[in-house]
């Protein structure tokens, strides 16, 4: 990573390049569990933004002070903190979205985006540069998952935000809804980053795959070639 | 009371299976299932640890958290709980058990940030099993977790041979592939229901 990165770029990489979910396959799970409809998407991006921004300010704040030994353990409980804030906002202020996402929220503790984005950017980065960062990879998690509740509500049950979009006429696809309909669209929606990626001429790497080992939080302790293939 | 433990087993494992139906775990699912030897390493790991956290996590619950009314530091507690767990059993197992470690060691640090054991132990909660259900849960949940990750592998080998479009290469059909996998799953639906008149 190039040390003089503008502020704005920080912010734009989490968009498309880097977006979390597209091209550093993080956090795959809520991507594909909880995204059947619109409001929960929204939603749960939203959480993950504010844990994102404000675990990455803690961690940059902190990355001095944290021994690398137990990095790790520490990262994780300053994430389950601000987790925990998140889910009881929720709980207090928005029931009907505390009872959609479930066990999901408390979830947000082990998104690999999270522990990923703290790894990787907030305890190299000063603390503004990572609560950028949070933002921009907050935003671009929150936008692939609005997407995909958007495919997947309107076609698979014809609804956005539960009012009915399509005519009756139209069969809804029940199928896009389910379980085996997240996975297709997730890896449509792969393939269509890749593609915008690779028109706008950035440099894609010959392996998709080795850039989600990277990510991976605990890629240092298997060098790339442990658990991880 | 048998037959309830045998009904959550096999629901955990056919109808309920974490990664492909609840979307738990994705992140092994995809990362580890290219060879079979080491899918078979990675949930032999994930199932042991599912059931010694849900072991301690269910009774610090329920006998140190819910009667203090500290039910809301339930996440904080529970993943320091796994990160001690785990870092523990990979000590004593490369000191005892040299040949589990060699087996499964190199997945168990993989594991704290996988979200099929924090998953399980919050679910058995939420679904207020007592403490041998959440403990066949877990077992079921583990298994469950083997079986995908196993018959994806297989799937995977064939991938290799596949070509498909370029920007498909890769993750993408990977994943089109897990949804024909995942497609075959919901075949089950209703199935252990019947069997066990629940």
């Amino acid at each position: 990573m190039e040390k003089k990165q503008s502020k704005l770029s920080i912010v734009t990489n989490g968009l498309l390049h880097e977006n979390p979910n597209l091209r550093l396959v993080l956090g795959t799970c809520p991507t594909l569990a909880i995204t059947t409809s619109v409001f929960n998407s929204i939603g749960m991006g939203l959480a993950a933004t504010f844990v994102l921004i404000f675990s990455n300010m803690a961690i940059s704040a902190c990355r001095k002070i944290i021994p690398d030994k137990v990095r790790i353990p520490a990262f994780i409980t300053i994430i389950a903190g601000f987790v925990t804030v998140v889910m009881m906002l929720v709980q207090a202020f928005v029931q009907p979205l505390y009872q959609a996402l479930g066990v999901y929220l408390p979830l947000i503790v082990v998104n690999c985006i999270i522990l990923g984005r703290a790894e990787m950017f907030a305890s190299k980065n000063g603390v503004l540069d990572s609560a950028l960062d949070g933002l921009g990879m907050g935003i671009g998690f929150t936008l692939t998952l609005t997407a995909m509740g958007f495919i997947r509500e309107l076609l698979g049950a014809g609804t956005l935000f539960g009012i009915q979009i399509l005519p009756d006429a139209v069969e809804p696809m029940a199928i896009l809804a389910s379980p085996p309909g997240g996975f297709f669209v997730f890896g449509v929606l792969m393939a269509l980053a890749i593609m915008l990626d690779e028109k706008q001429g950035r440099k894609v790497d010959a392996d998709p795959e080795k850039i989600g080992c990277a990510g991976c939080p605990n890629s240092k302790n298997c060098h790339g070639e442990g658990g991880c293939e | 009371m048998a037959a309830k433990l045998a009904f959550i087993f096999f629901s955990m494992i056919l109808t309920n299976n974490y990664v492909l139906v609840k979307f738990l775990g994705i992140c092994p699912f995809l990362g580890v299932s290219k060879k079979l030897d080491s899918a078979v390493g990675m949930s032999a790991a994930v199932t042991f640890v599912m059931v010694v956290a849900t072991l301690a996590t269910w009774p610090v619950y329920t006998y140190l958290l819910e009667p203090n009314g500290l039910s809301y530091l339930q996440t904080i507690v529970f993943i320091l709980i796994i990160a001690v767990l785990v870092q523990l059993l990979e000590t004593v197992m490369k000191k005892f058990m040299p040949p589990l470690y060699r087996a499964l060691g190199i997945y168990l640090p993989l594991i704290t940030t996988n979200c099929t054991i924090l998953g399980v132990t919050i679910l058995n909660l939420d679904n207020g099993y007592n403490y041998l259900e959440s403990i066949v849960c877990a077992l079921g949940a583990g298994l469950g977790f083997m079986l995908s990750m196993v018959l994806f592998s297989g799937v995977r080998k064939r991938l290799e041979d596949a070509q498909p479009p370029k920007a498909f290469e890769g993750l993408p059909i990977t994943l089109v592939a897990a949804s024909i996998v995942s497609l075959s799953f919901t075949g089950f639906g209703g199935l252990v229901e019947t069997i066990f008149g629940m």
